[in-house]
C-alpha cells in the first residue's frame, strides 16, 4: 500500500508564495493498494490534479472515502476528471445521516446555483454508500470507518492491507476541556481508528496559543495531536489539515514544537506536504 | 463489496471504544455544573461528573463503572412518603429500558447517608436513527430532606 498527499490544507485552499513547500490544496490523499485498487481519501481541491493523473493512467474504478461533507473535503469533486468519463465507476462512501441520503447531501453542492452541473448530468457511474458500521473490503484492503468528534457527522478511516495500517482522521477535536491523558483510551474519540497504526494522518490545525480561541471548532492543537498519537501508539504521524493562515515557516515552527512534545520523534513525526509519498510496505517517506 | 467480519487489528479493536455520542456527552458533563450520569447501551453507569458526586456521596474515580442494577440499588430511590421505587420505573430505568424520555421527583439516600430530594430528567441517546448508545440523566437537587417518620413509611 502506498499513499500520496495531494492536498493537506484545512478549511480553505491557500495558494501563494508563503505556502509553496507544504501546499495550498485542501484535503485529498491517494491510496494505492497492492492489487492496484485506487482509493481516494476526501475530495478537497487536491483531487483535481489527482484526477488528471488517474485519467492519464486509465483508472476505471475509484473508491472515494469522504470523512465528512464540509466544503474543504468536497469542493474538488466537480473538478475530478474521471467523473466525466462514462467508462468510470466511482464509489462514494461517507458518513450516514438520519435525514438525507449521501447522494442528496452531495447533490446539494453538485447542482445549480452552487455548481453548474447536476449529479444527474455526470456521465460516470456513481454509486453512493453509507459507510458501514463494521469493517468491509475494498480490493485487497480492509477498511474501518468510525465516527469521530468534529462538527457534524464525521468519520475517521483505517485502511489495512498485508499487515500494514493507515489511519486517516483529518478533522478531529479529540477532547474539549478534558485532559486527554486523564481518559481511558476507550473514552478517546478516534482511538479505534488510530491504535497501533503504522501511519496516522491527523488534524493539526492550531498551535497551542491559537487553540483557546477555537475551542469547540472541531480541530486539534499540536499538543492534542501529539498526545493522541502517543496514546494510540502510532508508529508514524503526519500533521495534516494545516490552517490556511499558516505559512511554510509557521508550519516548520509547529513541527519543531510537536517534536519537543514528543522527544525522539524526529524520524516518526513529519508535517504533511503536497507530493509526499508514503510506502507503507517499507514504512518509508519518499519525495519529501 | 461489504465483506462481513474480517479478522484484523481493526476488528480486534472494534467495540473497545465507547460510542462517540457517549464521548461527547461525557465532555459536556465534565464541563457543566449540573449533576449528570451517563449510562451506556448495556446499562452500565459509565460516568458521573463532579457535581453528581455530591448526590452519590463518592467520587467517580473511587467508584468507577458499575452495572445499573448496583447503582440503582445503592441510591435507594423513594417517593416523598418514603415508599421504595422500582429502579425500572424511575427516569434512568425508563430511558434505558424503554428508550424514551422521562422526568420525576424522587428521594435518594447517598453513600454519605444524606437523604436528598431530586428531580431527574433522563433521555436516551441514539447514535443513528436506530442505534441506542445509552442514556443521559440530569439531576436537579432540591437539597437535603429529612426522612419522614418511620411510622409514615
Amino acid at each position: 500500500m502506498r499513499a500520496r498527499i495531494w492536498g493537506c490544507r484545512g478549511s480553505l485552499a491557500a495558494p501563494g508564495p508563503e505556502t509553496v513547500r507544504y501546499g495550498g490544496n485542501t484535503s485529498c490523499v491517494e491510496v494505492r493498494l497492492d492489487d492496484g485498487t485506487a482509493i481516494v481519501l476526501d475530495a478537497g481541491t487536491g483531487i483535481r490534479p489527482l484526477g488528471l493523473q488517474l485519467d492519464r493512467e486509465g483508472v476505471k474504478v475509484v473508491h472515494l472515502l469522504l470523512s465528512h461533507l464540509h466544503m474543504d473535503h468536497l469542493q474538488g469533486l466537480g473538478f475530478f476528471r474521471p467523473i466525466y468519463d462514462a467508462g468510470v465507476e466511482l464509489h462514494v462512501w461517507g458518513p450516514p445521516s438520519t435525514v438525507q441520503s449521501l447522494q442528496d447531501r452531495i447533490g446539494a453542492y453538485l447542482s445549480p446555483p452552487l455548481f453548474p452541473v447536476s449529479l444527474s448530468e455526470i456521465p460516470s457511474k456513481l454509486f453512493f454508500h453509507d459507510a458501514p458500521d463494521e469493517p468491509w473490503t475494498i480490493g485487497s484492503a480492509t477498511v474501518l470507518a468510525v465516527t469521530v468528534a468534529h462538527q457534524g457527522p464525521t468519520l475517521g478511516y483505517r485502511i489495512e492491507e498485508a499487515g500494514r495500517s493507515l489511519a486517516y482522521i483529518p478533522d478531529h477535536e479529540p477532547s474539549i476541556g478534558v485532559d486527554l491523558r486523564s481518559l481511558g483510551v476507550d473514552w478517546l474519540s478516534g482511538h479505534e481508528v488510530a491504535r497501533d497504526a503504522d501511519v496516522l494522518i491527523h488534524d493539526a490545525q492550531y498551535s497551542e496559543e491559537e487553540y483557546p480561541e477555537h475551542v469547540g471548532w472541531g480541530h486539534s492543537s499540536i499538543e492534542h495531536v501529539v498526545t493522541f498519537a502517543q496514546l494510540a501508539k502510532v508508529k508514524r504521524l503526519l500533521l495534516f489539515h494545516h490552517d490556511p493562515h499558516h505559512s511554510d515557516a509557521e508550519l516548520d515552527a509547529l513541527c519543531v514544537r510537536a517534536r519537543e512534545l514528543w522527544p525522539g520523534s524526529e524520524e516518526r513525526l513529519h508535517v504533511g506536504a503536497e507530493g509526499m509519498e508514503i510506502d507503507l510496505s517499507k514504512l518509508s517517506l519518499i519525495d519529501l | 463489496m461489504r465483506g462481513g467480519l474480517l479478522r484484523s487489528r481493526a476488528v480486534e479493536g472494534a467495540r473497545q471504544q465507547k460510542s462517540v455520542v457517549l464521548i461527547l456527552a461525557r465532555e459536556l458533563a465534565a464541563n457543566v455544573a449540573t449533576p449528570i450520569f451517563l449510562i451506556d447501551k448495556d446499562g452500565t453507569l459509565v460516568f458521573y461528573n463532579e457535581p453528581a458526586e455530591a448526590i452519590v456521596g463518592q467520587p467517580f474515580a473511587q467508584v468507577g463503572e458499575m452495572p445499573v442494577a448496583d447503582w440503582g440499588a445503592s441510591m435507594q430511590p423513594e417517593d416523598e412518603e418514603g415508599n421504595r421505587l422500582s429502579r425500572r420505573t424511575i427516569p434512568p430505568g425508563v430511558a434505558f429500558l424503554e428508550q424514551r424520555a422521562a422526568h420525576q421527583e424522587i428521594f435518594i439516600t447517598g453513600a454519605d447517608g444524606v437523604r436528598r430530594g431530586i428531580e431527574i430528567t433522563a433521555f436516551p441517546l441514539f447514535a443513528k436513527a436506530d442505534e441506542f448508545a445509552g442514556a443521559i440523566c440530569i439531576f436537579w437537587e432540591h437539597g437535603a430532606r429529612e426522612a419522614p417518620p418511620q411510622e409514615a413509611r
